[in-house]
């Protein structure tokens, strides 16, 4: 099975094994048939619209400020329109160095976006702490505290770069199991534990 | 300079001198508040540059750098204290303000607790932080502070130490915000404050009573950093400070380098880097501009001041190989030569914005609602934006004339014509006007250089391992938000053994309590966006 996005080919993707392991895990838990369709009707319309939130700390935010603008319109893509309340956003994208005076607050942020919700870590710092990997006041990669779905190198990456990210994001969300899967994350989560 | 060295040892006959391109003075600490005086109210040392914390191993202290802005001579002073246990240095907060926000950062950064502050709290770390990182025996195990994920517990009261009259040293608590107070948390996570500024507001209905600045989202602890870096890996870090002026920050850290060697530069790197400076101003105020619309909700100029900002970085892009980090000036002159295309490009571009500037100020300049929400608002007076070290654009808005292109010339400010943009309002419009008159000034000092691009060597080439002489060296340059100086104590080793970056933008928040007072929470925003502070820089 192929994930498609319509802005690149399949073939342009550079870790398709990845993806084609996410739909073999998804293809062994048996998906229902009327399920799994809808699944797929309701994936395809949550990864052509899925809005940012309105994140930045350092150098990674200008770019970020430049996906939105005339000529990158990151509005092309589905990532319509960047919110600065996590409750209406789907995803955070952690663009700048995360320090420890940050971190709580970050944390916070993360936990107030509703599920399904998803992180993507922009630049080097956000990545593994990126040029001040030895400070002390600095996260080694935004990683040790949220679960990040997407990395994207970079320092910063360019906005070309940033949208490659964005669209392994959206293969991602296009293969997930919705129903029984990421809708109800966190109340399984809670019942059962992890 | 011998002048103000004559009259100092007449009043103070325990100071000694060092003589070098800024006149260094020590004095022993129990002197120190006098000679402060002496030096604020007779000497017109109005403004007060940088307060570096110091580890010395043996003994701590402080190097002050002082400027009169009358005839714009300077001045260090150097006070060092022996006692690593309790260290006491008397607060100059009483003759210049910005050391409010200066001293809290020495005392965040070294421990050093200042008698007569009235606010000792950390600055940049968490209130439960173990440790002073800069100092030289600092616990870096990252057992000692680990990442916490627990909210910091907020003060509304703080400590001070006060000496009273007698002589005697008293702990005593003030309040910053009463029980009865309407404290509304503005921050970190906020699109008007630009970055990760956290803000305590005190409101009384809609009006502004207080404001409490929390620093230190994005402290990245880069002065530690450097002092295990060679010099020209130090380098790196000056782009990812104010990465709005990546190319000014860069060239303060070269000049000061290239002081301390005595190097020359070759003149084709100073045309290219006189140049490339302007083109990275124009860019940091084509987003100001932008940003700045958005803040007083015009949502379009933010794609209009985006689409001529791409131009510049299409510019820098060809010659440097990247859009924001550039890495392109190196000790000694340029990583690479020019693009064959530069020329030619930045003419096109400099032809192309003095229309499109006429077409912002149509759009937005004239516009009734704009002009209401900028003029009369958040006036700083003259002798408060000395006083609070609000230089730069910022400072030129309220009639300071505070450009270091002219007080301090490099590169080639001294051989290009431009004029000094000072106005006199001192109000969110008139820092709006200042900065965008700039960008004229910068087309026009490019149009003077761009076809005179001499020929020749890009580079001087340096040593593989470069030592600087032993010596404290410092350098300002004008970034786009104000001065940026650069503070480099040599042991003669391949590493510094202190760098300090002087942040232009850390002064522009601790002028925001008195310039927000007593006015509506809506112009809070209009006032932060008019300032154009950058975090990083400010937190470093």
């Amino acid at each position: 099975m192929e994930v498609k996005i319509k802005s690149m080919k399949y073939e342009d993707f550079k870790d398709n094994e990845y993806i084609e392991q996410l739909i073999k895990e998804l293809k062994a838990s048996n998906t229902n048939v009327v399920v799994g369709c809808l699944d797929e009707v309701i994936d395809w319309g949550r990864s052509n619209s899925l809005w940012p939130l309105t994140f930045a700390t350092s150098c990674c935010g200008i770019e970020f400020m430049s996906l939105g603008a005339a000529r990158y319109d990151m509005a092309r893509f589905g990532f319509e329109v960047a919110r600065a309340s996590p409750r209406q956003a789907d995803f955070v994208m952690v663009a700048g160095t995360i320090v420890h005076r940050m971190a709580p607050v970050l944390r916070r942020l993360y936990d107030q976006l509703a599920e399904p919700k998803y992180v993507v870590a922009v630049g080097g710092c956000a990545v593994s702490g990126g040029p001040f990997r030895k400070s002390y006041h600095v996260l080694k990669g935004v990683d040790e505290i949220l679960p990040v779905d997407v990395y994207i190198p970079g320092c910063p990456p360019r906005p070309e770069a940033m949208f490659y990210g964005l669209m392994q994001l959206q293969r991602k969300v296009k293969v997930e199991k919705f129903f029984g899967g990421v809708n109800r994350q966190e109340k399984r989560d809670k019942v059962f534990g992890k | 300079m011998a002048n103000i060295q004559q009259e100092i040892s007449s009043f103070l006959s325990e100071a000694t001198f060092v003589e070098g391109p800024i006149l260094e003075v020590s004095v022993p600490e129990a002197k120190w508040h006098e000679l402060a005086l002496y030096l604020h109210d007779k000497l017109h040392f109005d403004y007060l540059v940088s307060i570096v914390g110091m580890d010395w191993g043996e003994t701590m202290g402080c190097v002050y750098y002082l400027t009169r802005t009358a005839d714009n001579s300077q001045v260090s002073v150097k006070v060092e204290i022996a006692d690593r246990e309790n260290p006491l240095i008397h607060s100059i907060t009483d003759l210049w303000k910005s050391a409010l926000l200066y001293e809290r950062e020495v005392y965040d950064f070294f421990g050093i607790r200042f008698i007569n502050h009235p606010d000792m709290r950390r600055l940049f770390l968490r209130n439960d932080w173990v440790g002073y990182p800069l100092r030289k025996d600092y616990n870096a195990d990252p057992e000692v502070n680990p990442i916490r994920l627990e909210h910091e517990a907020v003060d509304d009261v703080t400590h001070a130490i006060v000496e009273t009259p007698d002589g005697k040293l008293e702990e005593r608590t003030n309040t910053l915000f009463g029980p009865e107070e309407f404290v509304v948390n503005i921050g970190p996570q906020h699109p008007a404050t630009h970055g990760v500024l956290r803000l305590r507001t005190s409101l009384d209905g809609e009006n502004v009573k207080k404001i409490d600045v929390y620093c230190g989202y994005v402290h990245r602890g880069i002065e530690k950093l450097c002092e295990s870096l060679t010099y020209p890996q130090t380098l790196h870090f000056a782009d990812r400070l104010d990465y709005l002026s990546a190319q000014q920050n860069r060239h303060a850290v070269c000049l000061c380098i290239e002081d301390a060697l005595q190097v020359e530069v070759p003149a084709r790197a100073q045309y290219v880097r006189t140049i490339m400076d302007e083109l990275m101003r124009i860019s940091s105020h084509l987003l100001f501009w932008s940003t700045f619309c958005m803040d007083l909700g015009g949502t379009t100029a933010f794609f209009y001041g985006f689409r001529d900002r791409e131009k510049i970085l299409d510019i820098f892009e060809e010659t440097c190989g990247a859009r924001m980090t550039f890495n392109y000036y190196t000790i000694g002159g340029l990583m690479a030569d020019i693009h064959p295309d530069f020329q030619r490009k930045v003419k096109e571009f400099c032809a192309y914005l003095p229309a499109k500037l006429k077409e912002y100020h149509t759009l937005f300049t004239g516009n009734v609602i704009a002009q209401q929400r900028m003029k009369g608002v958040g006036l700083l007076s003259r002798e408060d934006a000395i006083s609070y070290g609000i230089a730069g654009p910022s400072g030129r808005a309220s009639g300071w004339a505070c450009d270091v292109r002219k007080n301090h010339p490099y590169a080639l400010y001294d051989k290009v014509e431009f004029n000094e943009v000072v106005r006199t309002e001192g109000d969110v419009y008139a820092r709006y006007m200042v900065r965008l008159d700039e960008i004229l000034e910068s087309i026009h000092i490019i149009e003077q250089l761009i076809d005179n691009i001499p020929e020749g060597d890009y580079a001087v080439k340096m040593k593989p391992i470069i030592k600087l002489p032993e010596g404290r060296f410092f350098r300002q340059v004008e970034a786009s938000r104000g001065p940026l100086g650069i503070f480099i104590e040599s042991h003669g080793d391949k590493n510094p053994y202190r760098l300090k970056i002087n942040s232009a933008c850390l002064p522009l928040v601790g002028g925001l309590d008195p310039m927000c007072r007593n006015g509506k929470i809506a112009d809070l925003i209009a006032i932060g966006g008019s300032l154009d502070y950058v975090i990083p820089d400010m937190d470093r």
